[in-house]
């Protein structure tokens, strides 16, 4: 075959070993889903991960949410006062917080710090044989390690883009408030006017909540397949984070175009 | 770590989600002031609406008494239709009237009520028979302007 043929026929490959390796990702995908009974039913298992994957990351979330809410406070202000509508400040602060921020953010962070420590976990079972082992114990690793996982993470996220947003209000006080003295009380009751209970929080909550499953999909999906090697485990990793990053942004940006359509 | 920490840690962390999503929607968000369970529906017939939006809110006095559920395009009488839905503690006499206003020079629109005097209160369906448009920014400047043309034509013409 001469060289141009060649170089199209790598993309061919290249198109089809993406699409059947997605193909296998929501085969894997629903099967985690059917499975998920023995994570109810022993719900110490799920718990045990909620553990790892949201206690564990309530620090990096938290500070995170808090440094988040004082530059808002801060840049906000510094924009606001050219206009004379400082007291708009709290507006500014949750909306961007609740509607984007609390969710993105945490969702990133999220991805950093419990997807791919589950996607190790997971590898690293893998490549130590220890899902094979489970096998011939008649042990259904799917059941018993991945969905845990799974559900763990899911149940996770959203408790942690509420914490972030909160915190990152909190922030948004502290600066604005307490440090350059806009008024509380239009720092406040501006802000519950504008924000709207199913429109912002609700639509953050549902943002969080898909990113949570798709996160903790990609993750416990990218730990299974990963090449049982070192090397496999580490590029596993690393490929859930930049994969879950990119789904979380390209997502945001479609559920937004659904949520808020301008009106 | 024990089981019991490993609980008492996830206790802790789902406590702490559900009350920041609680501040969330009591402190941060408007869920406390709609606190209406039991309403009335009211409607009003206006000429132009201005900016005004649904749940914008319906003041008297000052207050916030309700809020407005509802507007539609009325093609008998091209006119709009609001349905305003007001807290069922507050009751307003037959002849109150209702006028969009603006809070602040550029701020949101609501509407507010203006008490009459009759005995007879206003009940569930009934309509508010004196209303008020929103002020038109752009018809308030071409009639300043206009004046303003008029003002200067006779001078023009005494000469």
């Amino acid at each position: 075959m001469i060289a141009p043929l060649r170089q199209i026929a790598k993309l061919g490959r290249r198109t089809l070993d993406a699409v059947t390796r997605m193909g296998i990702a929501a085969r894997f995908f629903l099967a985690t889903l059917m499975r998920s009974g023995v994570s109810f039913r022993r719900f110490s298992l799920t718990i045990r991960e909620i553990y790892f994957a949201g206690v564990l990351s309530l620090v990096i979330i938290m500070v995170s949410g808090l440094f988040v809410g004082m530059v808002l406070g801060l840049q906000g202000y510094e924009t606001l006062v050219t206009y004379g509508s400082e007291s708009a400040l709290g507006v500014v602060v949750a909306l961007a917080l609740v509607r984007e921020l609390g969710p993105v953010v945490a969702a990133l962070l999220f991805a950093s710090r419990a997807g791919s420590a589950i996607t190790a976990e997971i590898g690293l079972m893998k490549a130590t044989e220890q899902l094979a082992a489970m096998e011939m114990m008649a042990v259904d690793p799917v059941a018993r390690v991945v969905a845990p996982r799974f559900w763990g993470g899911v149940i996770s996220m959203p408790l942690l883009a509420a914490l972030f947003s909160a915190v990152g209000i909190f922030g948004g006080y502290l600066v604005g408030v307490v440090l350059i003295g806009v008024d509380e009380g239009t720092f406040w009751s501006q802000m519950q006017d504008a924000v709207d209970f199913e429109e912002d929080i609700l639509n953050g909550v549902i943002k969080s909540a898909v990113f949570g499953v798709a996160v903790t999909a990609i993750a416990v999906f990218e730990g299974y397949d990963a090449l049982p090697t070192a090397e496999g485990v580490s590029r596993a990793t690393t490929r859930t984070v930049v994969t879950s990053s990119l789904v979380i942004l390209a997502l945001d940006f479609v559920l937004t175009s659904f949520m808020f359509r301008g009106v | 770590m024990g089981k019991a920490w490993l609980d008492l840690w996830v206790g802790l962390f789902v406590v702490a989600g559900i009350g920041a999503l609680l501040f969330l929607a009591l402190k941060v968000g408007s869920m406390s002031s709609v606190n209406m369970a039991e309403s009335y529906q009211v409607s009003a017939h206006f000429d132009n609406i201005g900016g005004l939006k649904v749940r914008a809110p319906v003041k008297s006095a000052g207050v916030v008494v309700g809020r407005v559920s509802a507007i539609s395009f009325d093609d008998k009488t091209y006119e709009a239709e609001v349905v305003l839905s007001l807290d069922k503690r507050y009751a307003f006499p037959k002849d109150t009237s209702a006028a969009i206003l603006t809070s602040g020079l550029l701020g949101e629109q609501y509407i507010g009520l203006e008490a009459g005097g009759d005995s007879v209160k206003l009940t569930n369906g009934d309509r508010v028979k004196l209303t008020q448009s929103a002020v038109v920014l752009e018809n308030l400047i071409g009639q300043f302007l206009f004046s303003k043309a008029q003002e200067g034509a006779p001078n023009e013409t005494a000469e």
